[in-house]
């Protein structure tokens, strides 16, 4: 496949070479780490005021990853620009008459920009889950404890999830305003909002993000969600390759 | 080599592209003519393969356009200037562009050299003039080598030097032997670079000829003559067996007869000429006159009737107070990237 070679040699000057890129992904790791290091911290202070209750539901690793609810917004600007740019700018038709195979060229553009959001999401994911633990202090968890390595490199794979499945959006939508638009919203709000809302919660708790949530979880007391951390995270990948099926036979048959 | 089989394109109940058949050669220029919305860039956009024709099909060199392996090498094309990520540099841009088509990094310095943009290689293309994004765009074209040359409306926003630039830049990758495609909406551009016209009208083909032919075909000289003893010289003409058409201003039209005999012809009736001079209708007018059924965008700016088309092109247009030719043309560019 010496042409995917070239096309994801391409791919990857592309992705380098525009500053929405640093922008979007230094915020992600900024913003993440931050509140989830705020959060922390505070948690400790009030722990002292919790209920027996809710001292035994404390779950000291997600509470590290408290930020990723903000943070992920950034990786979806991440995931939506570096799709819809080409289209904004026209773009588009110059990167298709160089690779008119359209495969080759959107999963050449996928992969790396996926491989760049694994990174970054890696990253992101154990430097919260260090920060936040040190604010916690004695009510801390350690990666030795059962389900926290899985939990902490999950919070790593959710954050490359939700790019890939903006990118998958984004290629389906073409216009980054729509595209943010209807994720930014909807995963910020609507989601949680239809994942914790009784009425709504049978459903709702399939949403990507809320089954996604699921890996990056440690302490489960009191849950009756019909599936496992791996589980919720073969839901998210379920979504994720929805998304990407629809772009590919969009991209497949539309007019540039 | 470029072979158009047929090639429609249907957007809702409009065809956009109407069954054109024909042949791109190459070692010269193909004009490719058409007032604005005749279906030219929809038409190159399926030669590229970014649009899919509702039906027919374009062969380059034999081969579908996504058949071929690394394009830029065979093909290159500047559709629009500003089909570029405005944030990436121009060295960037192209850098992308060789590296998805195997071509050596050394190239993109070698074609922003060749057009004149090695200066502001590391500027950021968003901050260019439309006339620099052009240049950014055709170095993009020239990247691969290619033996294909297609460009659409090249000469938009491009200041004089420039026009002369890439009018001379089309003849000579022509005179390499390339196969050079070049979009106008402008007749006067194209007679000054292309050696073979395509004329499209509403999608359809229109004309498929020599540019000598067209000329040949088109354009109608006469002698134009201004004499304050107007009644004595329509007499003489009308001796002489010759018959003037009297314009509005009072001026006579001559066809069909050369100027030195029209002279000769006063001179030994001592009749005072003030006028006496050969006229040549633009080509710009011929190409009206071909496309004035198809034009999609009638401009109702301007004062007067339009010509009607069929009959003989009034020589209005050729006074040095009127507009220049093609400027109706101009007037409602804008309205519809064609």
């Amino acid at each position: 496949m010496a042409v995917a070679a070239q096309v994801l040699r391409s791919e990857w000057t592309k992705i380098k070479s525009v500053r929405s890129t640093v922008w979007t992904l230094g915020l992600a790791v900024v913003v993440t780490v931050a509140l989830g290091a705020l959060i922390s911290a505070l948690s400790k202070n009030e722990f002292e005021k919790l209920s027996a209750e809710d001292r035994i539901d404390f779950d000291p690793t997600f509470t590290s990853f408290a930020g990723t609810g903000l943070g992920q917004l950034a990786m979806i600007v991440f995931g939506v620009l570096v799709v819809s740019n080409e289209y904004s700018t026209g773009m588009i038709r110059t990167s298709l008459a160089a690779v008119p195979q359209r495969g080759t060229f959107l999963f050449s553009k996928i992969t790396v920009a996926t491989l760049l959001a694994l990174a970054v999401g890696m990253i992101t994911s154990f430097v919260a889950f260090f920060v936040g633990q040190a604010m916690l202090g004695e009510h801390k968890a350690s990666l030795g404890d059962p389900g926290v390595l899985r939990a902490v490199i999950g919070g790593g794979l959710y954050m490359t999830l939700i790019t890939v499945f903006s990118m998958g959006v984004a290629t389906m939508l073409r216009s980054p305003m729509l595209s943010l638009g209807i994720l930014m919203p909807f995963f910020f709000l609507v989601s949680s909002i239809l994942g914790n809302v009784s009425a709504t919660k049978k459903v709702g708790q399939y949403l990507p993000d809320q089954a996604g949530h699921k890996v990056m979880q440690v302490v489960t007391v009191d849950d009756d969600t019909p599936y496992g951390p791996w589980g919720g995270f073969t839901i998210m990948v379920l979504w994720v390759v929805a998304a990407l099926i629809g772009a590919y036979a969009l991209l497949k048959k539309r007019d540039a | 080599m470029i072979e158009l089989q047929g090639l429609t394109k249907r957007y809702g109940d409009k065809l956009a592209v109407d069954g054109l058949t024909c042949t791109v050669r190459p070692g010269i220029v193909t004009g490719f003519l058409g007032p604005n919305g005749a279906g030219k860039s929809t038409t190159m956009r399926m030669m590229l393969d970014l649009d899919n024709p509702t039906a027919g099909t374009v062969l380059i060199d034999g081969k579908h356009y996504r058949q071929l392996r690394d394009p830029l090498r065979a093909v290159g094309a500047l559709l629009d200037a500003k089909a570029m990520h405005g944030g990436r540099s121009a060295y960037n841009h192209l850098l992308c562009l060789a590296q998805s088509n195997g071509i050596p990094d050394s190239r993109v310095r070698e074609v922003l050299d060749t057009v004149g943009l090695t200066s502001v290689a590391r500027k950021r293309s968003k901050g260019f003039s439309l006339g620099m994004g052009q240049r950014l765009g055709i170095a993009g074209a020239l990247l691969g080598d290619p033996r294909i040359l297609m460009f659409d409306e090249p000469v938009n926003g491009l200041d004089p030097e420039g026009i002369h630039w890439i009018r001379n830049l089309m003849k000579n990758l022509a005179a390499q032997g390339r196969t050079v495609f070049v979009s106008s909406h402008l007749m006067s551009e194209m007679a000054l670079t292309a050696d073979h016209l395509v004329v499209i009208g509403q999608g359809r083909l229109l004309a498929d000829t020599s540019m000598a032919d067209f000329i040949a075909r088109n354009s109608r000289s006469y002698v134009r003559l201004r004499s304050p003893e107007h009644e004595r010289l329509l007499d003489v003409l009308a001796g002489a067996g010759v018959t003037p058409v009297t314009t509005v201003d009072g001026t006579l039209e001559v066809d069909g007869t050369d100027a030195a005999r029209l002279g000769e012809l006063a001179a030994r009736h001592q009749i005072v000429l003030h006028e006496l001079s050969p006229q040549q209708a633009s080509l710009e007018e011929a190409f009206m006159q071909l496309t004035a059924g198809s034009v999609e965008y009638h401009a109702h700016s301007s004062p007067g009737p339009d010509p009607a088309p069929g009959r003989p092109v009034p020589a209005a247009g050729q006074g040095p107070g009127d507009p220049p030719p093609g400027a109706g043309w101009g007037a409602d560019r804008r309205k519809k990237g064609s």
